[in-house]
């Protein structure tokens, strides 16, 4: 039974106007949703290839550093945040044995909650943040892969590697309509024990329907110049941005969710 | 005072009462995440062997948190009733669960008597049908617009988030929810920022639908309630004032609140004289104690109860349990989610709160819409006061499931329940519902749809 107001879909991704049988959802409606919900499932539970990965950011010209998180599976990374949030030994010790010079920025990357937005995204955002970072002339150190970890990883990476800023980007919770979001997240002086309080985050990174690569490398250079010059990250951070930055994307459906301080954990 | 049992030449012992709470749990990620949690399935068991003899008297005689260091603690034991605990205040946590079951008899006196963690203890020992058969009796009713809560009735909060905040879609989404017969409980939207001229819009737009259509529901903006009580000094239309609440002192303070901000908040609400006593809406879930790193060496679900002592502290008109939104690390799948969905709606209404449950599950979670479809079905049957409904039980703002407006539908049809009697006569009026309880043929010509344009100032 298909519901009139269908048209009104134009204001909302929300699945409205669906029609019903009986109580229930008509046999389309329901496909629909389990078929958005399989592509979630899969981007949580497929693994990532790292190697792959790292073999495309040395196509860039880049070095990539591969390290581990002690987490032993998917499973064990959804029951265990605190055991995604730190090195395991060894990476531990090659970072140790490496960091002697001081870096302003330390890039990390992680599948996170979602390989598919790693696989999809990753290389050509990071490739944008590349080149936004080079024309800063800001020294950066080697880019580090890492599976199954979340954001305050970049803490002890950051902290081992003697950098200014940590920003590490990571796949963020697939929804529905969304599997194949990144994330960004900055902290000024990373050292284990910051909070989240310390970040800033920038969000639904997921071109054509989410904030494009160039935008987001522009407002991470944004926020990278302005966290090294204050010498701060985080909410304080958040509180002095110029409001043409943040006008500059109203026409955008995700401008508000772009630029928040980050409460992920 | 030690707690220990003696099994099969094993000895068990557990250090206190919070941690033989705990190891009493039924199993949930969020205790092994503390490091709370038993070590097997038998200590497990042992533990609630164990709890089952403790007498309900130790829960005011020992504090799980002490009272110095918390204000939650202090509220308990002040409000503890004495005469209403009297007809229980010499049983055991396993006896009390034996009259709860065998008494059947109304239970709204014995609230006020009760700690919430002896409503924690005994729910620890229950089976789910006894969470169910006990909380069925427990009826809480609250009004503002209309009555929430009456036996034989099922309502929903109208839930039409938008990623931002667009005034259309959020019409949208509302328009086809209240076509769907949605939105007794309150249309509550979670706004994307909590900025006070976004929320200002909100709230003006929810009041002007609400009134030029005159139905009979509340609105709330769920903003932080600083926020709320800004827009309050600035005349803004708030019906009922939001806030996320938790079981220990410090939790709170990680929300930005404590009890005397929400005694505040809720005196400012009466102030506007929109509706009686019930203005309050308050979210919990279990794990948030833990999340802020605030829990005291308590376990999930108990710390969930003690947020009920806050909440009733202030009688709320809706109480709303988000039940698997926090994740995996504190409810891992669709197992753990409908057993922590039964224990809140029956320690809350046990308590005398208006319960309503976020039946909802992440995608990174062991869990999918059948299990929702479960502890909907279950929860219907203990009588909760209301559900959530969402287009599609696809909230594409905060990114999870929950349930529909189609779902309730389905529930409202299994289960012959009906609609807040103000709001289904509304629906009736509208031609949306066919005057037995189900939607009407017709509802495409209802006039709020030809009236849409003017319904949020826009062409359909």
């Amino acid at each position: 039974m298909n519901d009139p107001w269908h048209p009104l879909r134009r204001f909302t991704q929300a699945r409205i106007a669906q029609g019903r049988s009986g109580c229930g959802l008509p046999t389309s409606a329901l496909l629909d949703f389990q078929i958005a919900h399989a592509a979630a499932r899969d981007a949580v539970h497929q693994p990532w290839s790292i190697d792959r990965f790292a073999k495309g950011v040395e196509a860039l010209g880049l070095e990539a550093l591969s390290l581990s998180t002690p987490v032993a599976s998917r499973v064990h990374y959804l029951q265990r945040p605190d055991q995604g949030r730190c090195l395991d030994e060894a990476s531990r010790r090659l970072l140790k044995s490496r960091a002697v010079e001081a870096i302003d920025v330390a890039l990390i990357i992680s599948n996170g909650l979602s390989s598919t937005a790693v696989d999809c995204h990753g290389l050509a955002l990071l490739e944008a943040i590349i080149d936004t970072y080079q024309r800063n002339s800001l020294r950066l150190g080697p880019i580090c892969l890492a599976a199954n970890g979340r954001v305050a990883l970049s803490d002890e990476i950051g902290a081992l590697l003697n950098a200014r800023l940590a920003v590490i980007i990571v796949g963020e919770r697939p929804g529905l309509s969304a599997a194949d979001s990144l994330g960004i997240y900055l902290t000024y002086a990373p050292r284990i024990g910051n909070t989240d309080a310390e970040r800033n985050c920038i969000s639904n990174i997921r071109p054509p329907d989410g904030l494009s690569y160039q935008a987001a490398a522009a407002k991470l250079a944004y926020l990278t110049h302005e966290a090294l010059r204050r010498g701060l990250s985080g909410v304080q951070l958040k509180d002095d941005m110029p409001k043409w930055l943040l006008e500059l994307d109203d026409s955008t459906p995700e401008s508000k969710s772009i630029i928040s301080t980050a409460f992920l954990r | 005072m030690n707690y220990a049992a003696t099994v099969q030449g094993r000895n068990f012992n557990f250090r206190n009462l919070k941690t033989l709470m705990a190891k009493a749990s039924p199993r949930r990620a969020a205790d092994e995440l503390a490091g709370l949690a038993a070590d097997s399935e038998v200590e497990r068991a042992i533990a609630q062997r164990v709890l089952a003899e403790v007498p309900l008297k130790a829960f005011i005689e020992e504090p799980l948190i002490a009272p110095e260091h918390d204000e939650v603690s202090r509220l308990i034991l002040e409000r503890h009733d004495a005469a209403a605990f009297a007809p229980v205040a010499a049983l055991t946590v396993g006896e009390f669960r034996d009259w709860l079951l065998a008494d059947s008899s109304d239970l709204s006196a014995l609230a006020a008597g009760l700690a919430p963690e002896m409503a924690a203890a005994v729910s620890k020992i229950m089976r789910n049908q006894d969470l169910i058969a006990v909380a069925r009796r427990c009826r809480v009713v609250t009004r503002f617009r209309d009555t929430i809560g009456l036996p034989g009735r099922l309502s929903t909060r109208l839930q039409p988030n938008h990623p931002t905040d667009d005034p259309r879609g959020i019409a949208a989404s509302i328009l086809d929810g209240l076509l769907y017969g949605s939105g007794d409980a309150v249309i509550g939207i979670n706004p994307a920022t909590d900025n006070l001229d976004n929320v200002l819009i909100l709230l003006n737009q929810l009041d002007e639908i609400i009134s030029r259509h005159e139905i009979p529901t509340q609105s709330c903006v769920l903003s932080h309630v600083t926020t709320s009580m800004e827009l309050m000094r600035r005349g803004a239309p708030v019906d009922l004032v939001f806030q996320s609440i938790a079981g220990t002192e410090a939790a709170n303070r990680s929300f930005g609140i404590d009890l005397a901000l929400l005694r505040e908040a809720k005196a400012m609400a009466e102030s506007l004289g929109r509706g009686g006593n019930h203005l309050m809406y308050f979210e919990t879930g279990q794990g948030s104690a833990l999340s802020a790193n605030a829990h005291y060496g308590v376990d999930a679900q108990t710390c969930e109860a003690r947020a009920y002592a806050v909440a009733r502290e202030f009688s709320p008109l809706l109480v709303n349990t988000v039940v698997g939104f926090i994740g995996p690390e504190y409810l891992y799948d669709g197992k753990q989610i409908i057993r922590a969905g039964l224990e809140d709606h029956f320690c809350g209404k046990l308590l005398g709160l208006p319960m309503g449950c976020d039946i909802c599950y992440t995608n990174h979670a062991e869990a999918d819409q059948n299990d929702m479809d479960n502890l909907l079905t279950l929860l219907g049957v203990a009588g909760c006061n209301y559900i959530m409904g969402i287009p599609g039980a696809d909230d594409i703002m905060l990114a999870y499931q929950s349930t529909s407006f189609h779902d309730a539908l389905y529930l409202r049809q299994v289960l012959g329940l009906r609609p807040a009697p103000e709001f289904e006569a509304w629906l009736d009026r509208m031609g949306i519902f066919d005057g037995r309880n189900s939607l009407s043929d017709s509802r495409i010509a209802a006039p709020l749809l030809s009236h849409f344009s003017g319904f949020a100032g826009i062409q359909a």
